[in-house]
């Protein structure tokens, strides 16, 4: 089954690159540690997932690039064209001449209406190339005019075009300390449409992930590209094909969704579809991570985190970063430095520590769902009931609902172990209950207001955001 | 990509319009070796095939045949625009984008304004239209004049009105040469005020620059490149007033090299949207982000580094001068000290070799020692471009939307005010059909809301932040 993937803007469109890129490197690598027969099955899913096949052998993403303006969507294009060993589609962008000037209003309603039909048709196009949908990757940043509004407004059309399918959007947050002047206005429109139209948000914060090329790939002039990669990196350790059940050398067929079990082989499509339709188990993937829809932020966290130089001389144990991992989990750790071991769970039994403040320092992170990833050496081995701890949870969902764990012995990266954490907790109350705050200092003022009211996002808009906004960061906050 | 169309008005406007010229074939020669007409370089120039006789010789892509500038030259007496027509650039300009007139304006606004404005509205609307039928995609005007004078001051203020009504959609960008104190010209304290409603009114960006800045500028200059202080040599390509290389090749009058500065202002500016970098800004970016209110867009400018040392490694330190620098009130292109007064908001634009973790480290350092404004504290747009200006590794443009503006403007209605008290030359002004005392009166009336929503800023700026209450949900 295959995503697609729609790249918005200048961000979208440079870490979409990097993301094909790495999956790319990733499926062709040598050293996955692992035989014959299972490195090729891992490609094959790997391809049919995020490639599709040309005639003349050279593998294309499964990609639609969205960009107001020409440059950025010229240079990706060149850059794979340079690279030469996967490519773009030929007719998979679609480019304007002038920006969205930062501006979310126009974004949403200039370049949204005025564009639907080319650009849903470009989707429509690279959706009929694949065999079956799984469905879509949006890869966009909150802070700027066309990934944000753009990318809400697509992500709303896909909605209403593909309901059956499932969205999930990679957004992007801005520096802190600002990247855009409006960026938070941006933010707050942008993710409470996508509240009401998308499944589910993958969320990677600039900052964090600065901070990671800084401190644990010690990159002395960090550049975008690097920043990219790291990103890159961690979707690939989320999304590349990992088996389907335990003991099977099937590899999953749907990343998003359904488990598949049996014992036929991936590329033997009717068969799979068969055994799709008869063992269909509950297991829906973003049921479990997803299972209200007032709580849709999802983060990742992956381990370990290190630059390819010094990977030849660790050995880790999956003991060590399944600990370190569950640590970083509750202790609500951005990166596997600076681990805060005080935290730890209520003890089970006595009733939650109250209603979490945004500003408690020791607060355990609770979570709603977890899904843990594992890939590379001795994998079966690997222990992972600690996560499966009912104090790690909310009440209303069993241990066994909330966690799930994939597994595979296929080294990602050259990476002879890592583990990644896709989790919906309280991960991401803090930074969003910022950039609420900074935005309403902001709107008080009415600052920039008539920016968008010249677009058509009148003040009620905004308050309409702000409400729902500040809804979810209370639920999270109760959980 | 898109294009601008640049206006310059009066002799200081075709003056510093000449030297951007120059300065913008230079830097896409640098970049575009092969010659090819690409979207880069159509931002500011056509193609065009002399060979064709009339409007049929635009040719959209492919080699390079002859480049014309997208601009029109305005000015009403004839000797600025004669020279440059039979300078150097006199194959870049198309001729048929001029108006010229030949008795000038007297140092007279309501002149330019009124009298110019209407004997020549119709040519400059069809002059206009013509470049903007050229374009695929107008985005800007960029308009350049001096508030001084009479023409650029007058003329040049008349045009934000007709750009105004006849392409709204289209950004006004204006530079604007503010009179210095010690302006020979007497009356143009009237022609500044009479211009800077026009600003206030129908301008979406404004970039005021005065003449004694650059002349410091350029001072500091001189005396750090000959004094011979520094052990290593400064690159002779990279100071940011020469036109060494350039078709120009002298500097023959006082001015040349205070105009260098102003048109490298003018490509900075323009950069992140003509070349690919990781972190765009286009130009409309830069009044979405560094406008908040519509009247208050007037941005401070400052260029580091001024010159750059032959030494090719450029440690980390150097680098964080250049940032530094680009906050002192030595390198504003007004008298002005931003580091004292309140960021409404703030663009940082970097050019070369600079990658976002530098970017991110001189605003960590930097922002503690600057003020901003309770409701947008992180303040800050910032943009990297790969390509660097000519003779440099990297560039950095500060535009800054500060109360330190406000001096400047005080100063100017003060000058007003002592020649208007004793109703000196006024009846230059008041001759001239639709001037009446009212319009000096308005003019006031606008400069001095402008300069009280700025003392209403700054009012704020020893309060302590506090955040507004939030919005309570109930759950």
């Amino acid at each position: 089954m295959s995503i697609v993937t729609v790249q918005l803007g200048q961000c979208g469109n440079q870490i979409g690159f990097e993301v094909f890129d790495s999956l790319f490197s990733d499926s062709h690598c040598s050293q996955g540690l692992c035989s014959k027969r299972e490195n090729e099955a891992y490609q094959a899913s790997c391809k049919e997932r995020f490639f599709r096949e040309e005639k003349n052998g050279i593998p294309i993403a499964r990609a639609v690039l969205v960009d107001m303006e020409p440059k950025v969507i010229n240079q990706t294009l060149s850059k794979a064209a340079q690279a030469s060993r996967w490519k773009y589609g030929q007719h998979a962008c679609f480019c304007q001449k002038q920006g969205s000037g930062n501006n979310w209003a126009y974004g949403y309603s200039m370049h949204g209406p005025r564009h639907e039909e080319s650009i849903m048709n470009l989707i429509q196009k690279e959706v009929e190339k694949c065999d079956s949908l799984s469905g879509f990757f949006v890869i966009m940043s909150m802070a700027g005019g066309t990934g944000s509004g753009l990318g809400a407004f697509i992500t709303q059309k896909l909605q209403d075009q593909y309901s059956n399918s499932l969205k999930m959007n990679q957004i992007i947050w801005p520096y802190g300390t600002g990247e855009v002047i409006v960026q938070n206005y941006n933010s707050i429109l942008t993710l409470s449409h996508l509240y009401r139209s998308s499944d589910a948000f993958l969320i990677h914060e600039n900052d964090v992930v600065h901070k990671i090329c800084a401190k644990r790939m010690n990159i002395k002039q960090i550049s975008f590209s690097n920043i990219n990669q790291v990103l890159a990196h961690q979707l690939g350790s989320v999304f590349q094909p990992t088996y389907s059940s335990e003991g099977s050398f099937h590899y999953r067929r749907n990343p998003l969704g359904i488990y598949s079990l049996g014992p036929e082989f991936v590329w033997s499509l009717f068969t799979t579809l068969l055994i799709h339709a008869f063992l269909f188990l509950t297991g829906d993937l973003m049921e479990h991570l997803v299972p209200h829809p007032e709580f849709k932020m999802l983060g990742v966290r992956n381990i370990p985190q290190m630059s390819e130089n010094s990977l030849a001389y660790s050995t880790f144990t999956w003991a060590g970063l399944l600990k370190h991992l569950r640590q970083m989990l509750i202790s609500n750790a951005k990166m596997e430095e600076g681990i805060n071991w005080q935290v730890r769970p209520p003890l089970s039994g006595l009733p939650p520590l109250g209603k979490m403040s945004v500003n408690k320092e020791l607060h355990f992170n609770t979570s709603i769902a977890n899904l843990v990833i594992l890939r590379g050496k001795d994998v079966l081995s690997a222990d992972v009931e600690a996560f499966k701890d009912p104090a790690l949870y909310t009440s209303w969902l069993e241990p066994v609902d909330a966690f799930s764990v994939w597994k595979t012995q296929r080294a990602f990266n050259k990476y002879e172990k890592c583990a990644a954490l896709v989790s919906n907790s309280q991960f991401l109350v803090k930074p969003l209950d910022m950039i609420v705050g900074k935005a309403w200092n902001m709107f008080a003022s009415k600052a920039y207001i008539h920016q968008y009211t010249k677009f058509g996002i009148e003040e009620e808009d905004f308050l309409d955001s702000f409400t729902l906004l500040e809804q979810v960061v209370a639920s999270y906050c109760n959980v | 990509m898109t294009q601008s169309v640049v206006v310059q008005v009066g002799q200081c406007g075709n003056q510093i319009g000449c030297c951007f010229w120059d300065l913008a074939l230079r830097e896409h020669a640098a970049v575009n070796q092969k010659g090819i007409y690409d979207d880069a370089i159509s931002s500011f120039f056509r193609n065009v095939d002399t060979r064709v006789v009339g409007d049929g010789g635009s040719i959209s892509k492919g080699k390079i045949s002859s480049l014309k500038a997208r601009a029109v030259l305005i000015d009403m007496e004839e000797g600025v625009v004669n020279e440059i027509l039979q300078g150097p650039l006199r194959d870049v300009f198309d001729s048929k984008q001029l108006i010229t007139d030949i008795s000038g304006s007297g140092n007279n606004w309501a002149v330019g304004h009124k009298i110019f404005g209407n004997l020549y509205r119709e040519q400059i609307l069809e002059k206009l239209r013509k470049s903007a039928e050229h374009c695929d995609c107008l985005q800007c005007f960029f308009i350049i004049h001096s508030m001084g004078g009479g023409t650029g001051s007058g003329l040049g203020t008349f045009l934000l009105k007709v750009l105004e009504d006849e392409f709204p959609e289209v950004y006004r960008f204006v530079t604007s040469i503010y009179p210095s104190s010690e302006d020979d010209v007497i009356t143009s304290p009237y022609n500044s005020m009479l211009a800077m409603k026009e600003l206030n009114e129908h301008a979406d960006c404004v970039l005021p620059i005065d003449n004694q800045s650059l002349f410091d500028i350029i001072s500091k200059i001189d005396s750090v490149v000959n004094s011979g202080k520094l052990g290593t040599t400064v690159k002779p390509k990279s100071v940011i007033t020469s036109g060494a290389g350039a078709i120009k090749k002298q500097h023959k009058k006082p001015f040349d090299a205070m105009n260098n500065i102003v048109a490298n202002l003018l490509l900075n500016l323009t950069s992140s949207a003509r070349f690919e970098g990781s972190l765009n800004m286009d130009l409309n970016e830069i009044s979405m982000n560094l406008v908040p209110f519509p009247q208050l867009h007037y941005l401070v400018s400052s260029l580091t580094p001024l010159y750059t040392l032959a030494d090719v490694n450029i440690p980390p330190r150097r680098l964080d001068q250049m940032f530094s620098d680009a906050f002192s009130k030595d390198h504003q292109l007004i008298q002005a000290d931003p580091r004292h007064s309140l960021y409404l908001a703030c663009a940082l634009m970097v050019r070369g070799n600079v990658q976002i973790s530098d970017l991110r480290r001189n605003i960590e350092r930097l922002k503690p020692t600057l003020q901003f404004v309770s409701w947008n504290q992180e303040g800050w747009k910032t943009s990297l471009c790969s390509v660097p200006p000519v003779g440099h590794s990297h560039s950095l443009l500060a535009l800054a939307n500060n109360t330190c503006v406000k001096p400047t403007f005080m100063e100017l209605r003060e000058r007003f005010m002592r020649l208007y008290k004793k109703k000196a030359h006024l009846h230059h002004y008041l001759h001239v059909e639709g001037m009446e005392e009212s319009s000096f009166a308005e003019a006031v009336s606008s400069l001095s809301a402008l300069i009280q929503e700025y003392n209403e800023l700054d009012a704020t700026k020893s309060m302590p932040v506090q955040d507004v209450p939030r919005l309570i949900v109930a759950v």
